[in-house]
């Protein structure tokens, strides 16, 4: 039974910072894409679905760290719906009871945040296996993540679909608004491009250090010759 | 010697207990339950008072000259006076200043292209009109159905559309129907939305059914409905 207790990594600020870009759950591991095209027609759902999810995220991933050496391993993901499907049921409370002109706009995807794959997929993968305090800021920090990335598909869709933000008229009356951006084909549209630019930023970055690297090593093996 | 998978002991983790399966899931099911009630409990009161404000906005907002409201259930082909509690086919009338009764606030429901779409509208039964409504639930596609609150021809069939109740007060003179973009031709029907048609048909759908059940009723009760807030003599 002495079996040795794996080492945890040491809570940095990566812990954090990684879920807001690095690792963004949409836009790098595209999780939980159902709410992120069906909610994001504008900035204040979008906003309002993203505080959801954190709540959820944070309070959840609390709970499954905090009970993980408790829970067996074969009722655990049981153990983990359960979890959220509670989180998700008072956050539904709690939004009927801050406004019920948002709950009505955000309709059934506040219950469906249970079966939100990132929520599950973050319980599983990270606060079951680590420290209640890194599953905490893990958690923030993905769930801020999940959020910019609603806000910046619910900020180009509302602009271009409206020609809102926040519900504030930004282009003049005279701009037909492009009424395919706050429809589900926007969603899509909107997503790929937003993928689009980032792999393209990204993969210069990548490219141009790889170029920097290759040529401090030509200028290494120049100076040993 | 490296430790290889032949030469370690071939050990089968211990399967736990049922036992301790049931009772971790019972313990996270208890917590998730108190978790819930506690919020529920907190939260119960603030939801109803934001219902009881939207439904008060909605009534006053179709009935635009109303200072004061009555609340009335409709039960078996009566008409009786209730609390915004009870449960049942709820109407609303209006007073003024002078408690003189300037109309009813009535809901309708009925689906839409997405979901059900529920409506809080106005009606004059001396005059036989719908005279606006207000959207109480809509969960139709923005840029399409969402245009019943907004398209100013739609609206302007609801100045006054015609829902007069029959001599005989057994359902409306004529169905209000929903007609194509452009071909209304009577006051009882509905100029469709273009690009829009369900939820348009939805909205003359819900107003015909909950004019051919209330309506007659409406007129048969109507005396009672005038002098309530009178006899009442609240201000």
């Amino acid at each position: 039974m002495s079996k040795a207790t794996k080492k945890e990594t040491p809570l940095t600020m990566d812990v954090f910072t990684a879920g807001i870009w690095k690792e963004n759950p949409v836009f790098v591991m595209m999780l939980g894409l159902c709410p992120v095209l069906a909610v994001t027609n504008s900035v204040e759902n979008s906003l309002a679905m993203g505080m959801a999810s954190i709540f959820v995220l944070v309070c959840s991933n609390a709970l499954v760290s905090a009970l993980r050496n408790f829970i067996p391993k074969q009722v655990r993901i049981t153990t983990y719906i359960i979890i959220i499907a509670t989180f998700v049921t008072l956050v539904d409370y709690i939004i009927q009871a801050i406004s019920l002109d948002l709950y009505n706009k955000l309709g059934a995807f506040i219950q469906l945040i249970v079966v939100n794959c990132l929520i599950l997929g973050r319980a599983e993968a990270y606060a079951s296996k680590n420290s209640f305090t890194k599953s905490v800021i893990s958690a923030l920090g993905m769930g801020l993540g999940f959020t910019l990335a609603l806000v910046m598909l619910g900020g180009v869709r509302e602009l271009l679909g409206a020609g809102q933000l926040l519900g504030y008229q930004i282009f003049s009356l005279n701009f037909q608004p492009w009424i395919v951006m706050i429809l589900p084909p926007g969603g899509f549209i909107v997503l790929g491009s937003w993928l689009l630019l980032i792999n393209y930023i990204e993969q210069r970055k990548t490219g141009k250090l790889i170029a920097e690297d290759s040529a401090s090593h030509c200028t290494v093996s120049q100076s040993g010759s | 010697m490296a430790n290889t998978p032949e030469n370690e002991p071939n050990e089968v983790p211990a399967l736990p207990s049922s036992f301790s399966l049931i009772s971790t899931l019972g313990v996270v099911a208890m917590l998730s339950g108190f978790l819930v009630v506690l919020v529920y409990e907190y939260t119960k009161p603030i939801i109803a008072e934001n219902q009881r404000l939207a439904t008060e906005r909605a009534i006053f907002k179709v009935l635009p000259k109303a200072k004061s409201r009555l609340t009335f259930i409709i039960n078996e082909g009566k008409i009786e006076l209730a609390d915004d509690k009870a449960k049942g086919e709820l109407i609303y009338a209006g007073y003024d200043a002078n408690n003189q009764f300037v109309g009813l606030a009535i809901n309708a429901a009925e689906q839409g292209y997405q979901d059900i779409v529920k409506l809080l509208y106005g009606y004059q039964p001396d005059k036989g009109c719908i005279t606006g409504y207000d959207v109480l639930k809509s969960t139709e596609t923005p840029g399409f159905g969402t245009k019943i609150t907004s398209d100013e021809e739609f609206l302007a069939n609801f100045n006054c559309l015609d829902a007069k109740v029959n001599q005989e007060q057994t359902a409306l003179i004529n169905v209000i129907k929903t007609v194509r973009h452009g071909t209304k031709k009577n006051a009882w029907e509905v100029d469709a939305i273009s690009g829009s048609t369900i939820t348009s048909n939805a909205v003359g759908r819900m107003f015909n059914q909950s004019g051919q059940a209330l309506h007659p009723i409406i007129a048969q009760h109507l005396s009672l409905l005038k002098t309530a807030k009178q006899q009442k003599g609240q201000p």
